[in-house]
């Protein structure tokens, strides 16, 4: 346990909170790049899953993707892309955006695919147009779902945003990598723990996001939470680096 | 192609250190995580602090997690066991859940006769629950069997060997062909593995097949 004091005395220790490359530069660096990357997934993904959802077409395609991703080890993108593309932030960006791409793309789909069908006939019955009924009838009924896809995204890019430093220079990854380097436990430890936090306070950010839309789409449910609106089992989760 | 087969003999070793840091996690999870998803959905009072307890672990980034647990137990950095832990954690944060909703999904009325025909509760849940349970915990073991053996590739950044060390030393020493010869066996390996809880699913309960038929 001693370590642990070590790790908080180094997180603590102002030295480490001054100066060019401080803990607070890595934290944004980390938080900046994480964001970067999941909204390109949000861009991309969102209008995805919504068509396919929408039209059911392409439902094997996303169940394949979505499963298919989670056997990719994203150290192994990570240096891939970097030899091909060099150091710097394309690599380890293109690799995360590999990474945050199916979760995005099945909370959409299966969002808009679990919107009851009588309530989408009822829609379609007193003449709303299908531009209508995808953005006033399923893109709030889908949304406690969608923001789950990205909560569940959100959650792996920062997690593995700490492994983008092993081919670009950026994030808490930095004095994880150079405690690894030189044997200085309490550093890496210290910016372990530092990433640790900052993918639960994320994830809590999300999680108030999703009951907020639950309570928004179904009032009368609301006390059951975000419970109900969890994608089917295995459409989002992957164990994250 | 070249450089693969000059380097048979050490990928072929880095395939078992792969195997053998992969499959033992996958196995203790579910051993743990049947008998705590199974009182997770037992007792609502439980229920809570099981799953939210569980949830929070898999927040936690691997890389943190790899240096958290030798830091708590002791563990050498390098050791297989320091792996094996981390994993089996990660396993049951996402196995817990699976279980739990697994026997959730077992209907009341299915117990209630259960009992009336004389079942013991032991017997109640090695014969009637658990079969019933099957098939959902067979989907979530599937889930953590592949993310595991993808995960397993990490602990190479802090010298834990596995198929994932062909990427760092691909990557330090500029051989596109290690790298990808790791990633496409790492793919292999969790399709394979995958493919294998599949069959011991066939096995196991074979009432699935004639339902589905």
């Amino acid at each position: 346990m001693n370590l642990f004091v070590e790790a908080i005395a180094w997180l603590l220790d102002p030295a480490n909170w001054t100066g060019a490359g401080n803990l607070g530069q890595r934290i944004l660096e980390h938080l900046g790049f994480s964001a970067a990357v999941v909204l390109t997934a949000a861009v991309i993904g969102i209008p995805a899953g919504i068509w396919i959802g929408h039209t059911g077409r392409g439902r094997a395609l996303v169940i394949a993707v979505s499963s298919g991703a989670r056997a990719l080890p994203t150290l192994g993108l990570l240096t891939i892309f970097g030899l091909a593309l060099g150091i710097g932030l394309e690599a380890p960006f293109l690799a995360l955006l590999v990474l945050a791409l199916p979760p995005v793309l099945a909370g959409a789909y299966a969002g808009v695919e679990s919107v009851d069908r009588p309530v989408i006939g009822a829609a379609r019955a007193v003449g709303m147009t299908e531009w209508q009924i995808v953005q006033a009838v399923e893109l709030p009924l889908a949304a406690p779902v969608i923001i789950g896809g990205l909560r569940s995204a959100a959650l792996q890019v920062i997690s593995t945003a700490t492994l983008a430093a092993y081919v670009a220079n950026t994030g808490i990854g930095r004095p994880f990598f150079e405690g690894v380097k030189t044997q200085q436990y309490d550093m890496m430890l210290g910016a372990s723990l530092l990433v640790g936090l900052l993918a639960l306070v994320v994830d809590l950010g999300f999680q108030l996001a999703q009951s907020a839309a639950a309570r928004r789409a179904e009032p009368h449910r609301a006390r059951s939470g975000a419970k109900a609106h969890r994608a089917p089992q295995g459409a989002q989760e992957r164990i994250h680096a | 192609m070249t450089w693969l087969s000059q380097n048979l003999h050490i990928v072929g070793d880095l395939l078992v250190d792969h195997l053998l840091l992969a499959i033992p996690p996958i196995l203790l999870a579910l051993l743990l995580s049947v008998p705590l998803g199974r009182l997770a959905a037992g007792s609502p009072r439980l229920r809570t602090p099981l799953l939210t307890g569980t949830g929070l672990l898999y927040a936690i980034p691997s890389l943190a997690m790899f240096i958290i647990i030798p830091a708590i137990t002791g563990f050498s950095l390098r050791s297989p066991a320091t792996m094996i832990t981390a994993l089996t954690v990660y396993g049951c944060a996402l196995l817990v859940r699976g279980a739990a909703d697994a026997f959730a999904s077992v209907p009341g009325h299915v117990r209630l006769a259960a009992a009336a025909t004389g079942h013991s509760r032991w017997a109640m849940f090695w014969k009637v629950e658990l079969p019933l349970a099957g098939p959902v915990l067979l989907s979530s073991l599937r889930v953590v069997t592949v993310s595991t053996v993808s995960l397993v590739t990490v602990g190479a950044v802090i010298g834990i060997s596995s198929l994932g060390t062909l990427f760092t030393d691909g990557f330090q020493r500029g051989i596109e062909a290690s790298i990808l010869t790791g990633i496409v066996l790492t793919v292999a390996v969790a399709f394979a593995l995958d493919g294998l809880c599949v069959l011991a699913g066939r096995l196991t309960m074979p009432w699935l097949r004639a339902v589905r038929a």
